[in-house]
């Protein structure tokens, strides 16, 4: 791939919603223009040629690293526990905003 | 002034095995220094309260197994992006102002095990997201040596207090430079380790093929010491290793004569010449010592910010993405700018129609680059580079503008890509006084080599005693 087109406000606020990231209108404009220099200085890479040459995703050179399907104790929350970092809870649950909307 | 913190962990910890100072005179004297300097630095986030820490310290005095614990009564901190169960951790991040939590990272649980005293939690770059430690909610962290410069990041906190004198050692997370960056702004030493060497459980994921867990101290020596107790296999962490951990202290003492150091030409082109006479000025003092150090070339290295300013940003937006304010936190409306700029640069990267340009294009020169120097160190111990081309900055100077930012991880950032260990040191002063580091890199865990090399060379120099202006009195 050649050289990217330019980054837009449009862009960012797509990529702001894909991220679940409130922005304002004026950090939309500073995060343009920065995405933008980055993303360009980045693009740098694309001058080096990597045909045919495969990826690495990780260096460990492990690779399925498996554990016996048993349940730790010593690592189980009680529900208090679990629950006590949480800013909305109701009857022992967590609360979260609907998802579903009524017709 | 000589204080006990000045003096080796290891000679600490005979003392206090014989009874000859208390861990408490210890914790005493670092809460004492604490109390008369800070917030001078600002490194601290939380500082756990001086009564729980004598408490515990009294605790490990009253201990008749003293020659079982490997840290008895030693002081440390954590850079705050370390789980440590009932002590509030922020990642310096508003995001998690409040949150206390439920269980501890296999290093805090290791460390405790070993008899080490937590102190605090220290002051970062949010989420590991910088190079200066502007980046967080808790306000900059400021550089021992001239306090009206950054303490650098995006430990700079921990980096802060070893130089203070405020604990022992620290244990930090370097996802790009973030342990060695600061150890060579504040004049001490840190060991980024082989990716895997340590457990990364309970840590606060920044960008998880790159981050490594590791600790900073006064020397080399003591940075061994610590590793021995943190290194292997831990069950919690998939990507831990099984390799075993070796006596690092143990082999300090071997010689280096003979050990084979390469210096890439193409790490010294356009480097700021103060840094790279006190570079050149090591390489002559390790010489002295044995080795036997060769120019070398070494490419890829312009390629190194582009690859990690890709893979670290995905990575974090894929990371970041579980901070929603349900289970634990607040919202994502908290994130800062510098933090906001990453995920998207990310999220970018990572988008249908973009995912083959960056990340796959990364994941490929990542090949490359590991061949690269793999290369290298099969035929050369180490490769000797700098750590940073920049001396402390002043605030503003990095967070305001992103590609300055991007390339103080130059040296740094490409060393994560690739898994390597590397020991920064203190190399030496500018004439403004600011310290200046070296790194020493080394083939997949290499630790104990480069350990011992950097205690050699801290035998033979004494850079790594100099205290900041403040402590000479």
């Amino acid at each position: 791939m050649s050289s990217t087109k330019p980054i837009t406000k449009t862009d960012i606020a797509h990529i702001a919603k894909l991220a679940n990231l409130p922005i304002t209108e004026k950090q939309t404009e500073a995060l343009t223009s920065q995405v933008g220099v980055t993303v360009e200085y980045v693009s740098k890479l694309q001058s080096l040629p990597t045909d045919g040459v495969e990826e690495t995703s990780q260096v460990t050179g492990l690779e399925n690293v498996f554990r016996e399907d048993a349940i730790d104790t010593t690592r189980m929350f009680t529900q208090e526990e679990a629950l006590a970092n949480a800013k909305r809870t109701h009857n022992g649950y967590f609360v979260v905003d609907a998802v579903l909307e009524e017709k | 002034m000589s204080t006990l913190i000045d003096l080796p962990i290891a000679e600490l910890i005979k003392k206090i095995r014989k009874k000859e100072i208390l861990s408490v005179d210890l914790i005493t004297e670092a809460y004492d220094r604490i109390e008369a300097t800070e917030p001078s630095t600002n490194a601290f986030i939380t500082i756990v309260d001086r009564d729980t820490a004598l408490e515990n310290a009294t605790a490990i005095d009253a201990r008749s197994d003293l020659a079982s614990l490997k840290l008895p009564g030693i002081p440390y901190v954590m850079k705050d992006a370390y789980l440590t169960r009932g002590v509030r951790t922020t990642a310096a991040s508003k995001i998690l102002d409040d949150f206390v939590p439920p269980y501890s990272a296999t290093v805090h649980k290791r460390l405790k095990d070993a008899g080490a005293i937590l102190i605090g939690k220290m002051n970062m770059d949010a989420w590991g997201h910088g190079a200066s430690t502007e980046n967080t909610d808790y306000g900059p962290a400021m550089n021992p040596w001239d306090l009206t410069r950054s303490a650098g990041g995006s430990g700079g906190g921990p980096a802060a207090a070893i130089a203070m004198r405020y604990a022992s050692f620290g244990i930090g997370e370097d996802t790009g430079g973030s342990i060695r960056n600061p150890a060579a702004w504040n004049n001490i030493t840190a060991m980024k380790v082989t990716y895997g060497r340590v457990s990364r459980y309970g840590a606060i994921a920044y960008a998880s093929s790159l981050d490594t867990m590791g600790p900073t101290a006064k020397t080399s020596e003591d940075c061994a010491l610590v590793l021995e107790v943190i290194a292997g296999h831990d069950p919690y962490d998939a990507t831990s290793s099984a390799e075993p951990v070796p006596q690092y202290f143990d082999a300090l003492g071997s010689s280096i004569k003979g050990k084979k150091i390469a210096v890439p030409t193409e790490f010294f082109t356009g480097l700021d010449p103060q840094i790279d006479a006190l570079i050149r000025a090591a390489r002559i003092t390790l010489e002295s010592l044995g080795a036997i150090v060769t120019d070398v070339s070494l490419p890829m290295l312009e390629y190194g910010v582009p690859m990690y300013y890709i893979l670290a940003p995905s990575e974090t937006s894929s990371n970041l993405s579980r901070y929603d304010g349900i289970r634990f936190g607040s919202g994502r409306d908290l994130f800062t700018n510098e933090s906001k700029r990453r995920i998207m640069t990310g999220t970018y990267a990572l988008s249908s129609g973009y995912y083959d340009a960056y990340y796959k294009k990364a994941q490929r020169a990542r090949t490359l680059l590991r061949d690269a120097y793999t290369k290298t160190l099969t035929e050369f111990d180490a490769i000797l580079s700098p750590v940073t081309p920049m001396m402390p900055t002043k605030p503003g100077v990095l967070l305001d503008d992103p590609v300055r930012n991007m390339m103080a991880d130059l040296y740094t950032g490409l060393i994560n890509i690739i898994g390597l260990p590397s020991l920064a040191i203190p190399c030496g002063f500018t004439k403004d006084n600011l310290p200046v580091g070296m790194q020493l890199i080394g083939g997949m865990f290499s630790e104990s080599k480069l350990f011992a090399i950097g205690h050699a060379y801290q035998q033979a120099t004494s850079w790594h005693t100099n205290k900041p202006p403040t402590l000479k009195e």
